[in-house]
């Protein structure tokens, strides 16, 4: 019991029974098989995401761009198979090439300058912000991408990245599949390997961490790395599911990801935090965002209650953490 | 004592016109009574509107003020960006409304959802945007304003008014209904016609951008703004720019109404957002009791109406109350 109290996602846990359990109580759709698939669904696509952003911040890094690589990702795969005419995995491959392009740019110049991550992603975000609308312009001539639905490797995309089936009328989309896999993967890298150690280290004490012989640089360019892989993939489910992308897409979204791996019990200051916190993360926002709706709330209050939730959370973790080093010492 | 001395205060100071109590009693007396029969039905309406929206405010009040009429229980959400979009509107087919209205500005994305929602019988209705897609996705019609029409009522006005530069001032780069407007506008107008790009929710930004274009180019003589908000900060940049330039515009509002009275601004194309909301559920309760379709389920328009001095005194209360 005490082990599982000391885990950084135990107060996320409490915090996620608790909402469910709110508005199980409060929404009388709420728990519908086919709500919970939808509940499921925002949850994932914010999972995804929030799978890498948690190890960055445990990593002690932040990543502005996260939102907008995502759109990123989606925009070039479309305009390359379209505009090339290429089998859709073309335009996949291209993009993932692309984003981890990107993110690899981030974590060297991270490396190379004495800047904060938080100065050179905000960098980023603002290049990808008017590079997606100003590329996606020169290009297609307007600011969404133009329909690939017909085209070749469309089917196979969507099946890995889109495609849904239904058992007893819940519904469950692939980002599902794929937020699962990467929830696992990603604890298994922290918890189980040599690279999850050095993770932790660098987020403790960089300093120290690079004493002892950790790459420090080399630790954090794959985080970001991560970040893009991830981005890459939920990039792919939006252009495979909705067949266009409108470049204006994505802003705001990495403060989203940042708050599921706060929520989850990530340390913004880095060294402390899990993957499977962000997960219960993404699943208290996906919870109370779609919550609100089937309780029927004024949507004109929604980032006031999310924000609550936040400070809640935040404040049932750091509650949680202190008991347990209390017990400990 | 002091007590009772504030209590008499209170209830002297009590204003017998205007404010608040006026206004929960206009809500009352268009609220209250003359309900129909009929079972209480919901409709959900989930729009692409940013958080804060005025124009999609006004949207929503004629869709509550139609359902309560109705007796309809009438759900609202909204989300600027596509994906959560479609789950919002996912999350209204899982409450199995009996009738939706959607606006399609992002066309394409909706497709698979409004599907779902056919396959699931619900009866949708497109609202605003997305005309082109309204009959495709199945929908019984769509509401709203065609916005190459709009523009080219703008451009004859311009005409008519005699209007010799005009600076189009797009503030979404790359939305298309702005786009179309601005085209019309050219087309239908004939003259000298510029177009410039300015951040919308950048507002400061945008009246400095106005401006130095209205300083550098000394042969406009007119800015057509294409939202309420935009109006009033080409007003701004207006008179930042020193120069005799008329102001013209898409969309009412408060600032919009007080321009057209004290001639600052010469007129404003109105797509009446209010309708779009009443009529939206009206014609979904009028399908579920009656199986009526209105112009046999071609699109229902809701604009262009071009409003000048003439019409502003009479509009500007309906503005303050916020339902034109």
């Amino acid at each position: 019991m005490h082990r599982l109290v000391a885990r950084p996602e135990f107060g996320a846990l409490l915090a996620a029974v608790a909402v469910f359990l709110f508005f199980a109580l409060t929404a009388d759709s709420f728990l519908r098989l086919s709500s919970l698939g939808t509940v499921l669904y925002a949850a994932s696509t914010l999972g995804i995401m929030a799978v890498p952003v948690s190890l960055l911040m445990i990593g002690g890094e932040f990543d502005l761009s996260a939102g907008v690589l995502v759109t990123t990702a989606a925009l070039t795969s479309s305009m390359v198979s379209y505009q090339l005419t290429a089998v859709t995995w073309v335009g996949a491959a291209v993009s993932l090439a692309v984003v981890l392009a990107v993110g690899g740019f981030n974590g060297w110049m991270l490396g190379r300058t004495r800047l904060p991550s938080f100065i050179i992603t905000l960098g980023t975000f603002l290049m990808l912000t008017g590079a997606n609308l100003g590329v996606t312009k020169l290009v297609s001539g307007t600011v969404s991408t133009m329909p690939i639905g017909d085209m070749e490797g469309f089917a196979s995309c969507h099946w890995l990245f889109a495609s849904e089936f239904t058992v007893g009328g819940l519904t469950v989309r692939a980002t599902v599949w794929w937020w699962l896999g990467l929830v696992a993967a990603g604890s298994w890298v922290l918890l189980r390997t040599r690279f999850g150690n050095w993770v932790f280290a660098v987020g403790g004490d960089a300093a120290a961490a690079r004493a002892v012989g950790v790459p420090v640089a080399r630790t954090r360019t794959c985080l970001y790395l991560g970040v893009g892989f991830c981005a890459w993939v939920l990039g792919q489910h939006l252009l495979f599911s909705f067949d266009t992308v409108q470049s204006g897409e994505g802003v705001g979204n990495e403060l989203i990801y940042i708050v599921a791996a706060v929520i989850g019990g990530c340390l913004i200051t880095g060294g402390y935090g899990s993957v499977a916190g962000s997960a219960l993360g993404a699943l208290i926002f996906g919870m109370v965002s779609k919550g609100i709706v089937y309780a029927q709330w004024d949507p004109d209050w929604f980032r006031f209650f999310l924000g609550g939730m936040l400070l809640l959370a935040a404040l049932l973790n750091s509650w949680v953490k202190h008991r347990a080093e209390l017990g400990r010492a | 004592m002091l007590l009772l001395l504030v209590v008499l205060l209170l209830t002297a100071g009590c204003s017998s016109t205007g404010g608040r109590r006026a206004e929960q009693a206009r809500e009352r007396a268009a609220t209250a009574g003359g309900a129909v029969d009929t079972p209480r039905w919901k409709v959900a309406m989930v729009t692409h509107a940013g958080a804060g929206d005025s124009f999609w405010d006004t949207v929503r009040k004629g869709a509550e003020q139609a359902a309560a009429k109705d007796n309809i229980t009438f759900l609202y959400s909204n989300d600027a960006q596509t994906q959560n979009q479609v789950q919002l509107v996912q999350a209204a087919i899982d409450q199995r409304v009996d009738g939706l209205l959607v606006s399609l500005a992002k066309g394409d994305a909706m497709a698979d959802v409004l599907a779902k929602a056919e396959a699931a019988g619900i009866p949708v209705i497109s609202i605003n945007s997305g005309q082109e897609f309204s009959a495709r996705f199945g929908a019984l019609t769509h509401i709203g304003q065609d916005e190459s029409t709009a523009g080219e009522a703008a451009g004859r006005a311009l005409a008519r008014r005699s209007r010799t530069g005009v600076l189009c001032v797009i503030h979404e780069q790359g939305n298309v209904g702005q786009e179309q407007r601005c085209t019309g506008a050219r087309s239908a107008f004939g003259g000298g016609f510029q177009t410039l790009y300015v951040d919308g929710v950048n507002l400061p930004d945008a009246r400095a951008a106005i401006a130095a274009k209205l300083q550098a180019d000394p042969s406009l003589d007119t800015v057509l703004t294409l939202s309420a908000p935009l109006a009033a900060t080409g007003l701004q940049a207006v008179q930042d720019a020193r120069r005799p330039v008329e102001l013209d515009t898409f969309d009412l509002g408060t600032q919009v109404v007080t321009g057209l009275q004290a001639g600052t601004v010469g007129f404003a194309v109105d797509q009446q957002p209010y309708l779009q909301g009443y009529e939206g559920v009206d014609l979904l309760w009028l399908h579920r009791y009656n199986l009526d379709a209105l112009g046999g389920g071609g699109p229902v328009l809701t604009g262009p109406q071009v409003l000048t001095k003439d019409d502003a005194a009479a509009l500007a209360r309906y503005v303050a109350r916020g339902t034109r």
